[in-house]
């Protein structure tokens, strides 16, 4: 019999902050980890894996942009311009220095959140919609002085090729090595947040988020809380970035442009702010989406309209589409997707006495 | 309500998997290419327009029963010239059996570039994409198949060379460019031949995405003075430039635009070509609806009881589609004919394309010749001038420097 919450007594203030709050929740994982770990990759075609590793990607990017735009209330479009700091990092050090991934990885990573770290300043003076506009500057900067310092960018054309990460001397090139590299990444993001966010500095970030001069009042450093949160964003960027480097074989700043930033929000705003289930949830919606309108389209145009006129309508369908199932589902729910899976789930939770 | 809400989801569904299945099924007797496109993305005024190209001389080898006995399937998916999409859709061209992957954009080609070749899977990125490709030793299974950024920034001095009465020395050239990795691209090859030929080189970037360029153009007419423009711009800026240069009053007949920056969509934006009469655009394929090939396509469409799509008064895009296709079809053939009409792989093809010599349909394509070591058969380009109307050939195929582009390429690298 599946237990659910009746009869689970808490008598502790850890048995109330655990990660698994039900006994449920932890067959839960353990089927999920099954799951992803041994049956997925077995059983999925090497185009279905490509999809989820995409997915992993967007999830981190996604989880660390809600560590500062959802927990601490820090408003960023400079997103994928932080991806691109670490990405050129990690290339570079890959290229010049021969460093393996394990290094470069992390190097990348701390460079983002260095980065971040000064490009998050003015969110000591100013929020919202002007934050926004200073975090779009660095945007900005940061793509153009990839685009013309050629020791970063490596030369006119700003791309620099990467080789293949190698572990114990094996490269890790097909979409099935690379799901259980990314798999591994993807882990330690999503349960590094979780723990992250119930600790003291989790708490402090959604304090500030609530309420900054009140958190200040209770004996939070707010300048260093912020700063933190930025270079903590930034330093999953980072990472996302140099995943994405290797995934590709490429650094090239053209894939972390404005655009990607806006789509990362998108991710997070659907999802859910400040949940890191949210950051999952948007990161799949937004990674599957025109994927599976696509394949709608596919499937049914050719019922309705003329081979060649399908070729056309699909793509410009799909965008229109994209926009307005967005609309919808924030329509619907606007506390994004991870509250609508939170009502589904109260809703189970005491089925069938639901008074 | 619910109960036939879920009857109605059924039924789609079912309907849905009846027409998606036949194409699982006829697996064996065909040739499977897929099709990277943009027709909604920053540069969607070439894909509507190539892609359709494309489909049209596929669509008239299969009428014709297709290549060696071999149906030929594009499989078309748009990357909204996104590069995340362009990965998800080559791994889906992979899955449905891609031999050959027609690629769309510099960005997704680099990042598309390593995958490829592990793959074994060669991708053709005509006009655009990675110079340092041509070179088939370290890029295996990239194939320009057309002129690079290299080799159109020197036939592009060669040209100014010739219309400046043969010599550049003291001249003044501006190069005005689109500020991203593609327009940069020619950087090395503008300035090495500024060298060898004693012209001057000033360079004016104009910013993403592109639609102001006044100041810079001002600077080129008035305070420059430049004695010839090469332009390298995209998506919507070609029209800008025309514009701001003829308002600048800089004589059009001066200025040479590199393959993007030259379809009848720019020249209409700008204004028509009352606006751009005298603007010189360089192409790598036929320019005008005066081929053979063309003249078949539309007889095909007529004999199916319609009329030749619209598209096809896009002279300069759709008509690269056709050339697109037909060196496709073309190194598809020779790696049928060497498998002798056997199952052929990415490799068989990628053999195939570098057999391909000498195929010009009618002028439509330059006289090509791929070879292992040469993925961009030749470097060849045309260049056309605004007329009276229409595109007028001004020159006939040439291509121009070959050391110098051929130094490049293999310097190419991390610096």
């Amino acid at each position: 019999m599946i237990q659910r919450e009746c009869g689970v007594l808490k008598t502790s203030y850890a048995a109330d902050m655990a990660l698994y709050p039900l006994p449920i929740a932890r067959k839960t994982m353990v089927a999920i980890a099954v799951l992803f770990a041994l049956v997925l990759p077995v059983a999925l075609d090497p185009y279905y894996l490509s999809i989820l590793n995409l997915i992993f990607i967007a999830v981190i990017g996604a989880i660390g942009l809600n560590i500062l735009v959802g927990y601490t209330g820090q408003i960023s479009v400079g997103h994928g311009a932080f991806m691109s700091v670490g990405a050129y990092t990690a290339a570079n050090l890959a290229v010049r220095l021969d460093f393996p991934f394990w290094l470069s990885l992390p190097l990348g990573g701390l460079m983002a959140a260095l980065v971040g770290a000064i490009v998050g300043i003015p969110s000591l003076r100013i929020k919202g919609l002007y934050l926004a506009i200073a975090t779009l500057a660095a945007q900005f900067i940061i793509e153009w002085m990839i685009n013309h310092f050629t020791w970063i960018s490596g030369g006119v054309q700003a791309s620099i090729e990467v080789p293949r990460p190698t572990l114990f001397g094996h490269g890790i090139a097909s979409q099935l090595e690379m799901y259980f590299f990314l798999l591994v990444f993807v882990v330690l993001a999503v349960v590094g947040a979780l723990n992250l966010m119930r600790s003291r500095i989790g708490r402090a970030f959604v304090a500030i988020r609530d309420h900054d001069i009140a958190a200040q009042i209770i004996g939070i450093d707010v300048f260093r809380y912020k700063l933190l949160a930025f270079a903590i964003s930034s330093f999953y960027a980072g990472v996302t970035g140099v995943l994405y480097t290797y995934y590709l074989g490429i650094a090239n700043y053209e894939q972390f442009q404005l655009g990607v930033s806006i789509d990362y929000l998108a991710m997070i705003i659907i999802g859910g702010l400040g949940s890191i289930l949210g950051s999952v949830f948007g990161a799949v919606f937004i990674t599957l989406l025109p994927i599976a309108i696509r394949w709608a389209m596919e499937s049914f145009g050719g019922a309705l309209f003329s081979q060649q006129a399908v070729l056309n309508l699909i793509p410009n369908l799909r965008l229109i589409l994209f926009g307005l199932l967005i609309i919808f589902f924030l329509v619907v729910e606007p506390e994004g997707l991870s509250r609508l899976w939170r009502n589904i789930r109260n809703y189970f939770r005491v089925w069938p006495f639901a008074y | 309500m619910r109960k036939d809400l879920a009857i109605a989801a059924a039924l789609i569904v079912s309907v849905g998997a009846l027409l998606y299945a036949p194409t699982a099924t006829r697996a064996q007797e065909e040739v499977v290419i897929g099709l990277l496109c943009d027709r909604t993305g920053a540069t969607q005024t070439v894909g509507v327009n190539v892609c359709p190209g494309y489909h049209d001389y596929i669509a008239l080898i299969n009428s014709k029963g297709g290549v060696e006995g071999h149906r030929i399937r594009v499989v078309e998916i748009d990357h909204e010239f996104k590069v995340p999409q362009a990965m998800e859709a080559y791994e889906r061209q992979k899955k449905e059996g891609a031999v050959l992957i027609s690629l769309y954009g510099t960005p997704h080609t680099q990042a598309l570039s390593q995958k490829l070749a592990e793959d074994r899977i060669p991708g053709t990125s005509p006009g655009f994409g990675i110079a340092a490709s041509a070179d088939g030793s370290r890029y295996p299974f990239l194939f320009p198949i057309a002129a690079t950024y290299y080799s159109q920034a020197a036939a592009a001095v060669k040209f100014v060379k010739d219309q400046l009465g043969g010599s550049l020395k003291g001249k003044k050239i501006a190069y005005l460019f689109y500020d991203n990795p593609s327009g940069k691209e020619p950087l090395p090859v503008l300035g090495e031949l500024s060298r060898q030929e004693g012209f001057e080189l000033r360079t004016f970037a104009v910013p993403p995405p592109g639609v102001e360029m006044g100041a810079q153009v001002l600077d080129i007419a008035q305070r420059y003075r430049a004695d010839f423009v090469i332009s390298h711009l995209f998506g919507r800026s070609p029209s800008v430039s025309i514009k701001e240069l003829k308002r600048a009053g800089y004589p059009l007949r001066k200025v040479v635009a590199f393959v993007w920056g030259a379809a009848e969509a720019d020249i209409e934006a700008a204004g028509g070509f009352g606006v751009a009469e005298g603007y010189y655009a360089m192409q790598f394929a036929g320019v005008g609806s005066d081929y053979p090939v063309l003249d078949e396509i539309r007889a095909m469409y007529r004999k199916q009881g319609q009329e030749p799509p619209k598209v096809m008064a896009s002279t300069v895009y759709y008509n690269r589609g056709v050339l697109i296709a037909a060196i496709h079809v073309e190194a598809v053939r020779n790696a049928l004919k060497a498998k002798r009409g056997q199952k052929i792989t990415g490799a068989d093809v990628k053999a195939g394309f570098e057999g391909i010599k000498g195929a010009t349909f009618g002028g439509l394509l330059p006289p090509l010749e791929i070879t292992a070591a040469d993925h961009e058969g030749g470097g060849w380009v045309q260049i056309f001038q605004a007329k009276g109307g229409k595109f007028v050939k001004a020159t006939d195929w040439f291509k121009a420097y070959p050391e110098v582009v051929a130094k490049e390429v293999k310097a190419t690298g991390i610096q």
